[in-house]
């Protein structure tokens, strides 16, 4: 009996203690985290908005920084941007933002067949997720309400530069109107632009040829249009003393407007069957063998007279460095700064910059680009007084002078 | 007297032979000259050190072989800057003999990056250089403002194909790469005017960042670019291509001719100062036989 | 008409280009894109103008017996031999020496054919005809049978080939890089004759120049202070002045251009 009542009782202190035994598990680490600290705080206030003045195919999303960006738990490192056709998805991946930033451009191609074409006037769906260090840890925005890309139809960006073209056509206007009344406009003498003529007698007294170099620009480069005007007057007197006239050219479609230009100058001149095709000629296009082949004309053909009027580059020098030892007159005009000390050290005469524009003006003494020559001169004087508003204000802490002129692309 | 007269009209011939002699000798010595770096170069320089690995940057070789003394240093610094930085390259040619100058360097370069080598104190192991993964060469199309203009819109444009022919979308760097957009910046090496075009049509409508490679000429007209913030780095002429090797720790042809430069640069101011005192002496011979 | 018509064109795309500089709506876009497709058109189709008239020069030159007359030849050979090299290519280990035996050919073939054109004799003239006729035909029978290389006319084969190649590396770069550090020797010429201290503003140049080329000389004396003062000469009243003349050109290529589209300026059309 006391044997079964002593089994009874260890028995009993045996369940109740493997009872206890199955209470509550205990935690193995009471160090775990709870996994939603790990995730850091949604990105707010998200806004899309069509890119402003542009073609189109591109959206600007914009939202103000999640909460743990730099602050709180300071775990985001990047924003990812989704964009989806609708608002069940699937969303695609179309960029990234780093930490910090609050502002991503979505610029698509318009090629339908690209992979990163985006249409126009079709809803858009974005989504911006927060993302930490282990890109599986993100915490994602609310898909934003649909916005369409579109494109304007008018930069106001450029605002500035349509005033200033209008004003400066207005300019324009007013003293072509005043030129062509009558009213007397003086343009202060250009040496070069007179010596011209000097050298070009000079070249008849002497029997040698002119040498006439359009430089190496394009058709569509201004100096070489300016360029083309001063040849039309060089040929003019050249059919009309019966002097030899050489253009080499660098260009082609320069080659084919010179060869217009100077056919119809001695058509003017009265000497149309003087005219021969070969004196202007195409050489090549590449820079230093078409110096080499006019140097080689140079000093071949010792023309009395040299005029280098349009684009010069480094080969200005070797021109004329050339010319001087062929014992040539020589005239240049170019508005390649860096250039123009090169002509200054090397010719006898140089216009330097606009006096090259002015050519043309200084030649015709038409009213109508006298009256352009003055609108140019009083924009530049405009130009001088903002400078010295812009001054002004800047040193005084007016800042919304400057920004007024400036264009945004 | 008549000495400081001769002085004065010295037959330019003199002037030549002595700059051969002086040139001649100072590349065959062999001494080093000490390159201060400019603030211009550095930017350039810092601003491909900061480039994450992965990252764009579009060179434009636009100069022709007349330019290679100059130019073509820095585009091998620059080049092996980016690439022992994993930075991928896109490269265009907008001058005629450009692709020749770029083929030119990229066979060369390639052979370079095999090898093991130190710059600055990192060791940087050699390794392949992949067409289509590590550069993409674009190639030549005529007519640069154009060219320029479309790039900005998309690559694709004016550049179907690469200059070796492959489809620009089956080149595995160029998968969404559309334009300027996706470059980090733009460098043009250049020596002519196709640089105004990259300011005006390239920086001034696309606003990306741009710096700019000279020829020692063209330098001083570029910096009003960089002090309006158009252009964020310039390298002029031989001295910049120095002044890079030296910041990227690779000297090469550019610190060679250095040497070159600066003893040229002492024949010249050696003439010029005999010219201006036979210049002086002559006048006051005149004034003094004026006066008797 | 003949006049009315271009001026037309010219006032109608300039005021196009101009406003759509304005507008960045795609339908502008596409046009302006469109007109860009054409400017290179009319480039390459102007091109083939251009080598048309350097033929025809050389060829006249040659035709007349004019000094200088041998330099037509090279320039004729060579564009003959840069072309012949970029549309051909080898298509197997080499190129071998058919190629170059049919390059000798061909360029035999255009001298001949220029002495055809120069000689006035009719005996002259038969052997030369003969001449270019027999190098013609053996130059065709060596490119139908010359398996080692074949005619590539689209480009990046013929960029590959190997002549091209070794004529661009080791004939052109040398030959361009030569012409421009002739400019080296000139700027000593030009600078030893035109810095000379005249008056207050030569001797103001003088010194610029002065300092400028001693920038990052360290061997002369005060160093430091020459590099200084150099840069802020480039960082300030070079910037100055720079800044000044592209302002005046840029509204002188603003007021050209508008002159050019509203027909002001004619000059380009030929008349001054």
């Amino acid at each position: 009996m006391k044997h079964k009542l002593m089994i009874g009782v260890l028995f009993v202190l045996f369940g109740m203690s493997s009872l206890w035994a199955q209470t509550e598990p205990v935690e193995a680490d009471s160090a775990v985290v709870d996994s939603t600290e790990l995730y850091p705080a949604p990105v707010s206030h998200l806004r899309a908005t069509d890119k402003p003045n542009d073609h189109g195919h591109a959206i600007v999303v914009e939202w103000e920084t999640s909460a743990d960006d730099g602050g709180g738990k300071n775990n985001v490192v990047l924003y990812q941007v989704f964009r989806s056709m609708s608002f069940d998805g699937p969303f695609d991946s179309v960029g990234t933002a780093p930490a910090g930033e609050g502002r991503f451009e979505d610029i698509g191609s318009k090629d339908r067949s690209s992979s990163s074409f985006i249409p126009d006037d079709t809803d858009l769906f974005y989504q911006i997720d927060a993302v930490t260090a282990d890109p599986a840890i993100r915490t994602p925005s609310d898909i934003l309400d649909p916005v369409q890309s579109s494109g304007q139809w008018f930069n106001t960006g450029r605002v500035p530069v349509l005033v200033a073209v209008l004003i400066f056509g207005l300019l324009t206007g007013i003293f072509v109107t005043s030129a062509k009344r009558g009213r007397e406009l003086y343009v202060r003498p250009i040496g070069g632009i007179e010596a011209v003529d000097d050298a070009i007698g000079r070249a008849t007294e002497m029997g040698r040829p002119i040498l006439y170099v359009l430089g190496l620009g394009t058709a569509a480069d201004v100096a070489t249009i300016a360029s083309f005007t001063i040849l039309s007057r060089v040929a003019k007197r050249v059919a009309e003393y019966q002097t030899e006239l050489i253009v080499p050219t660098y260009d082609p479609i320069v080659m084919s407007v010179a060869q217009e230009v100077v056919k119809s100058s001695y058509f003017d001149a009265g000497r149309p069957e003087d005219y021969k095709e070969e004196c202007v000629f195409f050489v090549t296009q590449s820079q230093f063998a078409y110096v080499a082949a006019v140097n080689g004309i140079m000093l071949r053909e010792f023309p009395a007279t040299n005029v280098y009027m349009g684009k010069f580059y480094a080969e200005s020098l070797l021109l004329a460095e050339t010319g001087s030892l062929a014992g040539s007159i020589q005239i240049s005009g170019t508005d390649e700064i860096a250039q123009i000390p090169f002509f200054i050290v090397a010719c006898d005469y140089t216009l330097i910059g606009e006096e090259l524009y002015a050519a043309s003006a200084y030649l015709g003494r038409e009213p109508k680009l006298l009256g352009s020559l003055k609108a140019q001169d009083w924009a530049k004087a405009a130009v001088v007084v903002l400078a010295i508003v812009g001054l002004v204000a800047a040193n005084f802490g007016w800042l919304e002078f400057p920004t007024l002129f400036r264009v945004i692309d | 007297m008549q000495t400081f007269e001769k002085l004065m009209k010295l037959d330019r011939r003199w002037v030549y032979l002595l700059l051969i002699i002086v040139c001649v000798w100072s590349y065959i010595a062999d001494f080093t000259v000490p390159i201060l770096v400019e603030p211009e170069v550095r930017s350039i320089h810092s601003f491909i050190d900061s480039l994450p690995e992965g990252d764009i940057v579009m060179i434009a070789i636009d100069y022709d072989p007349n330019n290679l003394a100059e130019l073509h240093p820095m585009t091998y610094a620059m080049v092996e800057h980016c690439w022992r930085n994993k930075v991928k390259t896109i490269f265009t040619s907008l001058s005629q003999n450009g692709p020749g100058m770029c083929d030119q360097a990229l066979r060369d370069l390639t052979d370079s990056m095999a090898l093991d080598r130190e710059y600055n104190g990192v060791e940087y192991k050699g390794r392949e250089i992949v067409n289509g993964i590590d550069y993409c060469f674009l190639g030549y199309k005529p007519y640069f403002a154009i060219v320029i203009l479309g790039m900005g819109q998309d690559f694709r444009l004016p550049f179907p194909t690469d200059y070796y022919g492959t489809p620009l979308d089956s080149i595995p760097m160029m998968k969404g790469v559309i334009n300027y957009g996706q470059c980090a910046c733009v460098i043009d090496i250049s020596g002519g005017n196709i640089t105004d075009a990259w300011i005006s049509y390239g920086q001034g409508r696309f606003g990306f960042p741009l710096a700019l490679g000279l020829t020692g000429v063209m330098t001083a007209q570029y910096y009003p670019y960089l002090g309006s913030g158009q252009v964020f780095g310039i390298m002029g002429g031989l001295l910049g291509a120095a002044q890079y090797e030296e910041l990227a720790d690779n000297p090469g042809r550019a610190k060679d001719g250095m040497r070159v430069q600066l003893f040229a640069h002492m024949v010249i101011i050696l003439f010029i100062v005999m010219g201006n005192v036979g210049y002086f002496a002559s006048r006051r011979r005149l004034k003094q036989e004026g006066r008797a | 008409m003949r006049r009315q018509i271009p001026f037309a064109l010219v006032f109608i795309f300039g005021i196009f280009m101009v406003f759509q500089y304005f507008v960045p709506h795609e339908t502008s876009e596409w046009a302006y894109e469109f007109l860009l497709d054409w400017i290179i058109v009319i480039g390459i189709f102007a091109l083939a103008l251009g080598i048309w008239s350097l033929f025809k020069v050389s060829v006249e030159k040659i035709k007349l017996g004019k000094e200088g007359a041998k330099y037509s030849y090279l320039t004729l050979v060579g564009l003959y031999l840069m072309v012949a090299f970029g549309f051909t290519q080898q298509t197997g280990g080499s190129l071998g020496f058919g190629y170059f035996v049919w390059i000798v050919l061909c360029s035999a073939c255009i001298v001949a054919l220029m002495r055809l054109r120069a000689v006035s004799d009719s005996g002259a003239k038969r052997m030369w005809g003969m001449v270019s006729l027999v190098t013609l035909v053996a130059a065709v029978l060596v490119a139908i049978f010359d398996d080692a290389w074949a005619f590539f006319l689209y480009t990046p084969e013929g960029l590959q080939n190997s002549m091209f190649r070794t004529f661009f590396d080791y004939v052109m770069m040398p030959i361009l890089a030569t012409m421009f550090s002739l400019l080296a020797f000139y700027i000593a010429s030009a600078a030893y004759r035109a810095f000379r201290a005249r008056n207050v503003l030569a001797s103001l140049l003088l010194i610029a120049a002065l300092l400028v080329m001693s920038r990052f000389n360290p061997f002369i004396p005060g160093a430091e202070y020459v590099a200084k003062a150099s840069n802020w000469l480039m960082n300030v009243p070079n910037l100055a002045a720079q800044r000044a003349i592209v302002i005046g050109i840029g509204l002188g290529i603003v007021a050209t251009a508008l002159k050019v589209i509203l027909g002001i300026e004619r000059g380009y059309m030929g008349k001054g």
